[in-house]
């Protein structure tokens, strides 16, 4: 398998005022190109330290974290994030929201050679954009006149409009009602399968974890914490939720992302 | 001491008719539309409730202008010191049906006292926003100069404006220049203030995006800092010019010339009190004026309420 993106013995150690504390240790994950992982755990666990350390949000306290065969460094649009609070500009309409990510990517030349687009270029790839994501219609509302589940769309369309090489999620869904969840859930398996990206997700919810990833990575209880263990899907692709609430496959992942959760890393009464 | 007791009697006396005259404005207009209803002969039970409603909006402010003025009127009429209601608002229709007449330079009409005293605070208050603002937003984005600038800012922040006066006579050599003076370093600090809390609480949610993104310093602060932190600009803007409208009378009865703050100075000397409140009024209605104006730009302004 090669590595696209390679979590090496990496660790995170924040100094408090209460004294150090080790949130990470020891973290190995190498994921390909094309893989969709997630990471799952019980709150607090530092699933979402580990996703904003590969986001460049927070740098390694120890070990690396590689992508592209490049040492993570600080953020950057080639590893574009979707925040659980979507956090779009309120004073940016959906339109300017994607075309400000859109912008900063394609409007200058990199240093691979491409050239900078011209605005009607990049005018047309944030249309796409929320094209994709069925938002045609809300391209001129500003994100407090559009649903919860519009404005993820919204934050999704971005991140995708920047053609990272990793797409990162944190509890994309987590926000929203059930139903809402489980729509966007089918809709962002279908954008997958057009774009191909490298998706690491954070989320808490088994289903979605077994319906959306191909390998998920079980994080122990912190402090100290690590992947303890992790789950090969392997479920064919496209995925239909109905028929899989049925299949042996599903249910076993299920079972044992449960067993993990439930019986291997219980929490202490809270 | 004598300067801040003046700013408090000012702050009150506009306080005290803020209340009021905001809602004589507001009240005028349903009020000729209340006036066919005692001709009708439907008794008072089956008075539209649209009719009870506008009463019930306008009839408590009504009634505090009206104990006002009866309260006003009681003590004028039990000493011959304070003109009564009547004789003041005769003086105002006199003055007010030529507010721009000009016999030489200490003898002109009220409009003419009122923009000058408007062109020392759009100048002052003026230069404060330019300086403030930036500043501001400095401090509160770099710690090095927050910590810096601090002291300095809670030293010089309660020092009663009219302190200042004696510095700007002496570097200027000029009256007018000293009163702008005073107008500018007492209306930056909520400028200041106000800008760099703003600065230091954008959403870290916000940031995190202009990380991700990897912006400009240049986009990032067009597009992220400075709409973040419009809301709390204007909040100190109209805290400003508040507290610059405030000074500026005090500071124009020590500096003379033209302007409302001279003009009462001008009136007291005369003896002439129906001016000195007639000048209170007016100082009132600006300053509201003032104020309801950056209401209104910063609610058109704001991200919250998109025109």
């Amino acid at each position: 398998m090669d590595k696209f993106l390679s979590i090496e013995n990496a660790g995170m150690t924040f100094h408090t005022k209460r004294g150090k504390f080790e949130a990470l240790r020891n973290v190995d994950l190498a994921i390909a190109k094309g893989e969709f992982v997630s990471l799952i755990g019980h709150s607090g666990c530092g699933k979402s330290t580990l996703l904003n350390m590969i986001a460049g949000l927070l740098n390694a306290t120890d070990g690396v974290i590689l992508c592209n065969n490049r040492e993570v460094k600080g953020a950057g649009p080639d590893r574009a994030v979707v925040f659980q609070n979507h956090s779009l500009l309120p004073w940016l309409t959906c339109f300017d929201n994607v075309y400000l990510a859109v912008e900063r990517v394609f409007g200058v030349s990199d240093s691979q050679g491409r050239q900078a687009e011209s605005k009607a270029q990049m005018k047309a790839r944030t249309s796409a954009a929320l094209a994709l994501v069925g938002l045609t219609a809300a391209e001129a509302k500003y994100p407090n006149e559009i649903s919860g589940g519009m404005k993820q769309r919204v934050g999704i369309a971005r991140a995708l409009a920047m053609e990272p090489a990793v797409l990162l999620m944190d509890e994309p869904f987590g926000a929203l009602d059930a139903l809402t969840r489980a729509r966007l859930q089918d809709e962002l398996m279908v954008i997958l399968q057009k774009t191909g990206s490298t998706v690491v997700m954070v989320t808490h919810d088994v289903d979605e974890a077994v319906l959306l990833s191909d390998r998920i990575a079980m994080m122990t209880n912190g402090p100290s914490a690590t992947i303890g263990q992790i789950v090969s899907v392997g479920l064919d692709r496209p995925r239909d939720r109905l028929a899989l609430a049925t299949d042996a496959r599903y249910i076993e992942c299920r079972r044992l992302v449960l067993e993990f959760l439930y019986q291997k890393q219980l929490r202490p009464a809270a | 001491m004598k300067a801040l007791l003046l700013k408090h009697a000012e702050m009150n006396a506009v306080r005290e008719l803020a209340l009021p005259t905001r809602s004589a404005s507001s009240a005028s207009e349903p009020r000729l539309a209340a006036v066919p209803a005692p001709a009708t002969p439907t008794p008072w039970q089956r008075t539209s409730p649209v009719l009870l409603k506008i009463l019930e909006v306008v009839g408590p402010p009504l009634l505090g202008i009206l104990l006002f003025i009866g309260v006003w009127a009681l003590i004028s009429a039990s000493g011959d010191r304070l003109p009564s209601p009547a004789k003041t608002w005769d003086a105002a229709v006199k003055i007010f049906s030529d507010p721009f007449y000009q016999k030489g330079p200490n003898d002109q009409g009220i409009g003419w006292n009122i923009l000058a005293s408007l062109q020392r605070v759009g100048i002052g208050f003026g230069m404060a926003a330019l300086i403030g603002i930036p500043l501001g937003f400095l401090i509160g984005r770099v710690q090095f100069l927050n910590a810096m600038f601090s002291p300095i800012i809670s030293l010089l922040r309660p020092v009663s404006p009219l302190a200042w006066l004696p510095i700007g006579l002496l570097v200027f050599k000029a009256a007018n220049p000293a009163a702008i003076w005073v107008i500018f370093i007492s209306s930056i600090w909520p400028m200041i203030i106000n800008t760099a809390v703003g600065v230091s609480r954008v959403p870290q949610d916000y940031l995190n995006v202009a990380r991700v993104l990897n912006l400009s310093p240049w986009k990032v602060t067009m597009k992220i800092l400075l709409p973040a932190t419009l809301p709390y600009i204007l909040t100190g803007v109209r805290l400003s010019i508040g507290v610059a409208w405030l000074v500026i009378v005090a500071a124009e009865m020590l500096t003379g010339g033209v302007g409302i703050g001279f003009w009462v100075w001008d009136e007291w000397n005369n003896l002439n009190v129906e001016h000195i409140l007639i000048a209170i009024f007016v100082v009132g209605i600006v300053g509201l004026l003032l104020e309801q104006a950056l209401i209104l730009i910063a609610k058109r302004v704001t991200h919250d309420h998109p025109v």
